[in-house]
């Protein structure tokens, strides 16, 4: 079907998105490693000159790079681990016949569209605050001592404000692929006589399989880059017990206006990015398949 | 598999359901009450669940302390504007790429989705610069420029997604009745893709409505958006509970009364039609 006129005419077509990409994406990387390999501070105009590897020495050398690591895993892990399972259980429970489903949607999908810095400012105040939260209050009924969440739990509480915010997607998407399952192949499992768990385990998850590694891919794609809630909760501290790898690079590079050291870590993070993104993609890929 | 539960499990899970989805919505719930009360009852020891005092002066008070209005504006132009920008790129592209694919089509496809893989600290620093430069720092169509960007893979694959599905059958009869291009595409492509076009400009509007990364990190007073705006509140002076929950309030309510009215088609787009 495609001749060479339609061909160069799709070309042209898909040119300006190709090109606007290539350029957004070719541009900068390319100065963020240009700058990852300078001495290079706003503040102090002295340093200037081929770095080496010395940003990188000194990005990775910093125990603060470390932790900011482990919290990024710990922070994609944790909310994935929450929302896939929790998810699915939802969007099991809200498959059966319940009464006001319609509205049952709406309130569960609520959170999702909440900004991240609202969702992040309602649980600092409103819930987590160990003075007037609800959190705080609850504690007191029990006659509990509230708790700091934000100083003794700090990523733990920015886990489960990204959580809240994620569960409604994963609820969401799970149970579209739910409800897709065809009531036939549900009955004649049931008149084979498989139970409930075998139902789950051999005929629902198999059909799940591919909504989660979507849901997976895409929240892994805004999780790696939670910034919003770390910003307007615990700012990172105390100490560096909440930062993650997006966290750092502002702090170092628009904060503290080391261009050098904050580009070293950019790099970082985009090769870090870009392992997860290898199996991400090859699994996607295998099973966007049209 | 329970289509036909017996009414006593048909409770027990209605009742489950609701006290779940409760739990989910309380911190949505609590904002908008929190937003009519005043500031003493907000933090009183003793919580309150609705407002024993409905008052209307939080909303004043923030208009007055920030601008909401101008912050409300900025979000509108820039979410618009990012989403109608990136459709006059996207739309050739996708429809080029659905109705006359090459081999390297997918190829292209992918790659565009991987460039959403790059996490946005990774350029972080050059488009401080840049924009510094340029005089864009803190200006709205410097913000909309960077969300087109950000966007455009998934304006991009998206109306792929819906174009896709427009039988070529119909083009072909369309041409073979002898309609020139133009037609063809107002008379028979333009009608079926609406629908498509209207659930991308959907999505986008509420991604770039809540993007936060961008809008901190390159606006300041002037061109925020109510991201940004909404940050502003967790310096001290924030704390006031009852005018935050009104000011989230006013942040929130446009985009989560879209996203209820258009729950369906958003898993569709949010998942590239990879989930039905």
């Amino acid at each position: 079907m495609a001749t060479a006129q339609t061909r160069t005419l799709s070309r042209i077509m898909m040119a300006p998105a190709v090109l606007v990409l290539l350029v957004w994406m070719a541009v900068p990387l390319t100065m963020t490693i240009w700058f990852s390999f300078q001495n290079y501070n706003l503040l102090n105009p002295m340093m200037t000159g081929f770095a080496g590897w010395g940003n990188y020495l000194y990005v990775i050398g910093d125990p603060s790079f470390t932790q900011a690591l482990i919290n990024t895993l710990l922070l994609v892990g944790g909310v994935l681990l929450i929302t896939i399972i929790g998810g699915t259980l939802l969007a099991l429970l809200l498959d059966q016949p319940i009464w006001g489903q319609g509205i049952l949607r709406i309130l569960v999908i609520s959170p999702f569209f909440v900004m991240p810095p609202v969702a992040a400012l309602i649980w600092k105040n409103g819930f987590m605050h160990p003075g007037y939260g609800m959190l705080a209050h609850l504690w007191e009924f029990f006659g509990l001592e509230p708790v700091d969440w934000f100083n003794q739990y700090p990523l733990l509480s920015i886990i489960v404000i990204v959580a809240w915010q994620w569960l409604p997607f994963a609820t969401l998407i799970l149970l579209t692929a739910l409800q897709s399952l065809s009531e036939e192949q549900r009955e004649a499992a049931e008149m084979d006589g498989a139970n409930a768990i075998n139902r789950f385990w051999y005929i629902i998850m198999p059909h799940m399989a591919r909504a989660i590694t979507i849901v997976i891919l895409i929240q892994t794609i805004f999780l790696l880059g939670i910034f919003a809630e770390i910003r307007v909760t615990t700012g990172g501290g105390p100490g560096y017990a909440s930062t993650n790898l997006t966290f750092l690079v502002f702090r170092t590079g628009i904060l503290s206006n080391d261009i050098g050291a904050g580009s070293a870590g950019g790099v970082v993070a985009v090769i870090l990015a870009n392992i997860v993104a290898i199996f991400l993609m090859r699994a996607v890929g295998k099973n966007l398949d049209a | 598999m329970a289509r036909s539960a017996s009414t006593p499990t048909k409770i027990g899970y209605t009742a489950l359901a609701w006290a779940i989805a409760l739990l989910l919505f309380s911190p949505i719930l609590w904002t908008i009450l929190t937003a009519f009360k005043t500031e003493a009852e907000a933090i009183a020891t003793r919580p309150t669940f609705f407002p024993e005092t409905f008052t209307l002066e939080n909303f004043a008070a923030v208009q007055q302390r920030s601008d909401y209005v101008k912050h409300a504006t900025n979000s509108v132009i820039v979410s618009l504007g990012s989403t109608l920008l990136g459709l006059i790129i996207a739309i050739p592209a996708a429809w080029a790429m659905a109705f006359a694919p090459t081999k390297r089509t997918k190829d292209v496809l992918m790659w565009m989705l991987s460039t959403k893989m790059m996490p946005a600290v990774g350029v972080l620093i050059p488009i401080y610069l840049i924009f510094r430069d340029l005089r864009l720092l803190d200006t709205v169509h410097g913000l909309t420029i960077i969300m087109t960007l950000i966007n455009l893979p998934i304006i991009v694959w998206m109306l792929y997604t819906y174009f896709k599905e427009i039988p070529v059958d119909i083009l072909e009869a369309a041409r073979m009745d002898g309609a020139e291009l133009w037609n063809e595409i107002t008379h028979v492509l333009v009608p079926m893709a609406v629908p498509g076009i209207a659930s991308t400009v959907l999505l986008n509007v509420i991604l770039a409505w809540n993007e936060a990364f961008w809008t901190i990190t390159l606006t300041s007073g002037r061109a925020g958006t109510l991201t940004a705006f909404i940050s502003s509140f967790s310096s001290p002076q924030g704390l006031f509970l009852a005018k935050l929950s009104a000011a989230s309030l006013l942040a929130i309510a446009p985009i989560l009364l879209l996203g209820w009215f258009s729950q369906k088609q958003l898993v569709r787009g949010l998942t590239f039609g990879a989930v039905k």
